[in-house]
């Protein structure tokens, strides 16, 4: 075929549906000069929830969605499938790469200040994409129906108990029964299939929010002219392969070496109605909510305190009315960022361990930091704060 | 021009009024159209059929306790020990979280049985038996203690142990549902 009827064909169906232009848009779309490898995260969680959605296809060929069969499928993908133990271990590990990458997405943004204007939306649509991926991450980890399945799943679908009145009875509907059983599981895989798909559609509304006022960058300075950027392509392109094949080498290790480490090894006990492990925790990536959960002493405020704990980062872009977006540029609120990451992971730690002694002390106070990181440092830091000089342009910051 | 001035209003409001009612039907029946959708969500009525179970009593000793599964939950029937029964009426029980005198969660003339639904009211973990600062049970995973009657003492549980319906039969059979 000729060059020009290449292109002829390539315009016939341009001109009925801009696939070529969007194309073209992607290849041109230009970003800050600036960014750091901590850009790379949202193409890392991009290829993330890729390997997630084809490696669960192929799990979903051989799994089944019984309470008699489920646990014994999974053996048995794990056993006699080729390739099955491959597959499921890189699904399992996925799941926390996933996660991994998404933490660090977020802390990028609340270092930088990416939430603040005008990229309010995007950060909506992210937080959006966190809350479907905890929903996805949590009905998968029932389907393999150990003992952690399923008490995590008794525990979690609980607490909707705590709604008043109908509280009861929402519970019921979730579980379809009197208990988490054969009728919980089949929904949940069914929608522990969906949910990613519509993780997709989410992620398309935040890239084409994003691409409206383009990316933030390390000065949280916008960009002023085309001195200040570079096309993505082959710039950002290059520069997020570099940072897949490094994701991908830890990726490799855990799977390949340390498959279970960041799993329980009561999930592989088959899940037993009769009989609660005596120390049940959540996966890892979600222990720091689950510390909040305990460390209030009521039922219903302990699940409103958890779901606040991710609601308050709705509000963040109208806590923090500082106009400068960079922690660069804001001497304290650096240190008050990394006390909150701090605060963070001490509640991951506590929530990790029993609810006694010592444990409670610090997981009540660190609990009151979180919020308070929100509801008051934030605040006052953004009227109080004395900023340095931000730079004139990225260009300028650059001194090129 | 006068005539159509004049007719407009009018006009305009008998349309709103057909745009509302219709609109309002049409939700009523996209919402008739959701509820079997959400409905077949709830427990089915293979689920749903009664359900109960016998026990016999007879072999659980003094201090015993035995778990039962019933609707898919446990149920803990205990053989009460005198200790465990002075324990649990000697309480101001108007104080407690969720006050409940131990002659309301037993039998009348057997309160050696106690028979509870075996799940925690927080969020659904099976609690340990004789265990906990009360000498009942106590929930691991997140540190609820009930008393000797399965009332709640101490933690986040917001309720006492579920005594579920359930019959003595005879001397030494209850059924339970």
């Amino acid at each position: 075929m000729s060059r020009k009827a290449k292109n002829g064909i390539v315009e016939w169906i341009d001109y009925r549906l801009p696939i070529f232009s969007f194309i073209k848009h992607l290849g041109e779309y230009r970003t800050p000069k600036n960014l750091n490898y901590m850009w790379s995260f949202g193409s890392i969680a991009g290829i993330a929830l890729v390997i997630q959605i084809l490696t669960g296809l192929f799990l979903a060929m051989h799994y089944s969605p019984n309470a008699n069969t489920a646990f014994a499928s999974v053996e048995n993908i794990m056993r006699n499938v080729n390739y099955g133990w491959l597959i499921r271990y890189m699904h399992a590990v996925g799941a926390s790469m996933f996660f991994v990458a998404v933490y660090v997405h977020i802390g990028r943004g609340l270092y930088y200040g990416s939430y603040k204007s005008p990229r309010e939306l995007v950060w909506f649509f992210g937080l959006f994409i966190f809350l479907l991926m905890m929903a996805t991450a949590f009905m998968g980890y029932v389907l393999p129906w150990g003992q952690m399945s399923f008490w995590g799943a008794t525990v979690i679908t609980n607490l909707f108990s705590a709604i008043p009145i109908v509280g009861e009875s929402i519970v019921q509907w979730l579980w379809g029964g009197f208990a988490v059983d054969d009728p919980t599981l089949n929904r949940f895989f069914v929608l522990h299939y969906l949910l990613p798909f519509i993780i997709v559609a989410m992620v398309i509304l935040h890239i084409t929010a994003l691409h409206i006022h383009g990316s933030n960058n390390p000065t949280g300075v916008e960009v002023k002219s085309k001195n200040d950027t570079i096309p993505f392509h082959p710039y950002y392109t290059v520069k997020d392969l570099f940072g897949f094949t490094i994701f991908f080498i830890i990726f490799a290790f855990f799977v390949f070496y340390q498959p279970n480490y960041l799993g329980h090894p009561d999930n592989y006990m088959q899940a037993d109605p009769m009989v609660t492990p005596p120390h049940i925790v959540p996966e890892w990536y979600f222990l720091p909510f689950y510390a909040i959960l305990r460390a209030i002493p009521s039922k219903l405020g302990g699940v409103i305190a958890m779901f606040g704990a991710i609601a308050v980062l709705f509000a963040l872009p109208w806590l923090d009315s500082s106009k400068v977006k960079s922690a660069s540029y804001r001497p304290k609120f650096k240190i008050f960022y990394w006390l909150f990451i701090f605060d963070v992971i001490l509640l991951g730690y506590i929530g990790g361990n029993p609810p006694e002694g010592w444990y409670i002390a610090i997981g009540r106070v660190a609990t009151f930091y979180y919020f308070m990181h929100f509801f008051f440092i934030i605040p006052m830091l953004a009227k109080y704060e004395k900023t340095l000089p931000e730079p004139k342009s990225i260009r300028s910051a650059r001194n090129d | 021009m006068n005539k159509t001035n004049k007719e407009a209003p009018k006009n305009k409001s008998r349309r709103d009024f057909i745009v509302l009612t219709a609109t309002a039907l049409a939700a009523v029946g996209g919402g008739a159209a959701l509820w079997p959708f959400v409905d077949s969500m709830n427990p089915s009525a293979d689920v749903l059929a009664l359900s109960s179970v016998e026990v016999d009593l007879k072999p659980i000793l003094v201090g015993q306790t035995v778990k039962v599964l019933w609707r898919g939950k446990p149920v803990f029937i205990r053989h009460r020990t005198p200790k465990d029964i002075e324990e649990a009426q000697n309480v101001d029980w108007q104080s407690l979280p969720d006050p409940q005198p131990d002659a309301e969660r037993v039998k009348p003339g057997r309160s050696e049985w106690l028979v509870m639904i075996g799940v925690c009211t927080h969020l659904g973990c099976i609690p340990i038996g004789d265990s906990g600062d009360y000498h009942g049970w106590f929930c691991p995973c997140h540190g609820s203690h009930y008393d000797t009657s399965g009332r709640i003492r101490k933690g986040p549980a917001p309720l006492n142990l579920i005594v579920p319906a359930y019959q003595f039969i005879n001397d030494t059979k209850i059924k339970i549902g």
